[in-house]
């Protein structure tokens, strides 16, 4: 028919632009870093001796470092409170509880950076220092970083819990399947796609997190040797710099971005990998 | 139970004792259910006798689910519904305060309309529910799932693709599965809710041939539209009939009695196919 024909091709040029603009970004990220990439040896970003743009000193593993290990450590917080959250809301809560909990929880995920980043500035920061100073540190990001993704790592674990078709409950139940039996063996395993997918989600927000990292981190940059070492993200690091950057030093901030996307890319391959193997 | 246990282990089919005594193993009393304060279930009063195949048959919406879902107590799951009368199972009421109704449910299987293998794979279906009673050893496990899958006529189907996803099994086989899921508890009870329903013909035929093959080693209730099929199978049937919203049962007796001299005249014309 004729309005299918129409639908088609609508959806196919929507679809068409989604990739583009995909590539797009890919291709000016490359445009942009070619410069760097192709004089220096990409092996002065693991190299040189620090990361001092000006004297031309590009190392960027400290940075990388700084970024996986706040990433890590607020993942490593937020998937376990996450899932409990949404076991608590699908299984365990009374029926209004478990709506009020469910809308505090999707408040906490409207909630902008940069709010997250104040709050941290003027409250985290000050208990951590008075803790262990500093203050702002590695510590400080990955706590604002665990509630910032904590509400998407619910609220998809939630959507994929409560899709578990009410049939294999009920299979369950008549096999006389405990409650946390029913979860642990049916609810979680069926749900298990859609929950790795909300985790990839979070984990590629708390990699290209920005602001509110920067606010709270001290965005020193050297590896942290504990906790309460400040560190610097590649997405702060982008944002500090970029105002003044010129020549090189502007094309290796545009590398870090590319290493930031590739970093999503192979943690989504990783996903599709674990999926497939999975199925296999 | 422990009586029991000889007549009904599990093992070859062919070997065990093709009984079908007039002795009760589930008596309902008076069973009235209700959603929501309407009834949907008026006072029955059946017994369900020992090795038989038991139909209930009867129009959609007689309530002949919801009474077998009162023996298993999977109504409990139902928010708003109410339960009022009695249910023995081996002269055991379950409803007491000292029946726990995991093990009710495992004494009691049950095989739903749709085949609903978990998402998992074929072995691991058969092993959560052995796992879950406390059945945990690996090479029991494994005996209790080639028998169960032999038992259904599955293994020689299966048997080098365990590991796959029982989603992958066409329906017929789906629905072989969640009966040999059901079997490894060793239920004494089978309930079984329209399980030939949602299957092609052949399929259909093969889990109705599998059915009749578990009579005398299982007490089986089936719920069926198929009057055939009831009248192929069952020792006994039970008709239903909607009454004021509310069903009731209307006619009990042997399945030869039912189909071909029913002493009620709403029975007559449902199996004679002129009501319902």
């Amino acid at each position: 028919m004729h309005i299918d024909h129409l639908l088609a091709g609508i959806l196919r040029a929507g679809a068409a632009v989604a990739a583009l603009v995909m590539l797009l970004i890919l291709f000016f990220l490359l445009y942009e870093s070619w410069p760097v990439l192709t004089e220096l040896s990409v092996f002065r970003f693991v190299t040189d001796t620090s990361w001092h743009p000006l004297e031309r000193a590009y190392n960027l593993m400290p940075m990388l470092s700084g970024t996986l290990l706040a990433s890590m450590g607020a993942l490593m917080l937020a998937v376990p409170l996450g899932m409990a959250s949404a076991l608590f809301i699908v299984f365990f809560a009374p029926t209004h509880l478990a709506t009020l909990y469910g809308r505090l929880i999707e408040l906490l995920a409207g909630i902008p950076s940069v709010v997250f980043g104040f709050w941290g500035l003027t409250t985290l920061v000050p208990l951590i220092n008075e803790w262990h100073p500093p203050g702002a540190s590695l510590l400080a990001g990955i706590l604002v970083l665990t509630l910032m993704i904590l509400p998407m790592i619910t609220l998809t674990a939630y959507t994929a819990l409560a899709a578990v078709p009410e049939e294999l409950f009920r299979n369950a139940a008549a096999l006389g399947l405990s409650r946390w039996g029913m979860i642990s063996g049916v609810a979680l395993p069926a749900a298990r796609t859609g929950i790795t997918a909300g985790i990839i989600l979070a984990a590629a927000r708390a990699l290209g997190e920005t602001m509110a990292v920067l606010m709270v981190a001290g965005n020193v940059v050297q590896y942290p040797e504990s906790i309460f070492d400040p560190i610097r993200t590649l997405a702060a690091n982008i944002a500090l710099e970029m105002a003044y950057a010129m020549g090189d030093h502007r094309a290796v901030l545009f590398v870090s971005g590319l290493l930031l996307m590739l970093l999503v890319m192979a943690l989504s391959a990783v996903a599709g990998l674990l999926e497939k193997h999975h199925h296999a | 139970m422990n009586a029991n246990q000889g007549a009904f282990t599990l093992g070859p089919l062919e070997a065990g004792p093709a009984c079908c005594v007039p002795q009760p193993v589930v008596q309902v009393k008076n069973l009235s259910l209700q959603y929501d304060g309407k009834m949907a279930l008026d006072n029955v009063t059946l017994d369900i006798y020992k090795g038989c195949i038991t139909a209930l048959i009867g129009p959609s919406g007689c309530g002949k689910t919801s009474f077998l879902s009162a023996i298993n107590r999977l109504t409990d799951l139902i928010p708003g519904c109410g339960v009022s009368g009695q249910i023995l199972v081996n002269n055991r009421d379950i409803h007491h305060a000292s029946s726990q109704v995991q093990v009710l449910r495992r004494q009691i299987g049950m095989v739903f309309q749709k085949p609903t293998p978990f998402p998992l794979s074929i072995r691991r279906n058969i092993a959560l529910p052995l796992n879950e009673h406390g059945i945990t050893q690996k090479a029991e496990v494994a005996a209790v799932t080639e028998q169960v899958l032999r038992d259904v006529g599955l293994w020689d189907e299966v048997h080098d693709r365990l590991d796959v996803s029982a989603l992958s099994l066409s329906g017929g086989q789906q629905q072989r599965l969640c009966i040999a899921r059901a079997l490894a508890l060793k239920p004494e009870i089978l309930l079984m809710d329209e399980p030939c329903s949602a299957l092609d013909p052949i399929a259909s035929g093969v889990v109705e041939d599998l059915i009749s093959r578990l009579q005398g080693r299982y007490t089986i209730v089936i719920v069926t539209h198929n009057l055939a099929q009831a009248r192929r199978i069952a020792n006994y049937a039970a008709f239903f009939w909607v009454r004021e919203h509310a069903g009731q049962l209307v006619e009990f007796g042997r399945c030869q009695h039912i189909f071909e001299s029913p002493s009620h005249e709403l029975t007559a014309a449902y199996v004679n196919g002129s009501r319902g």
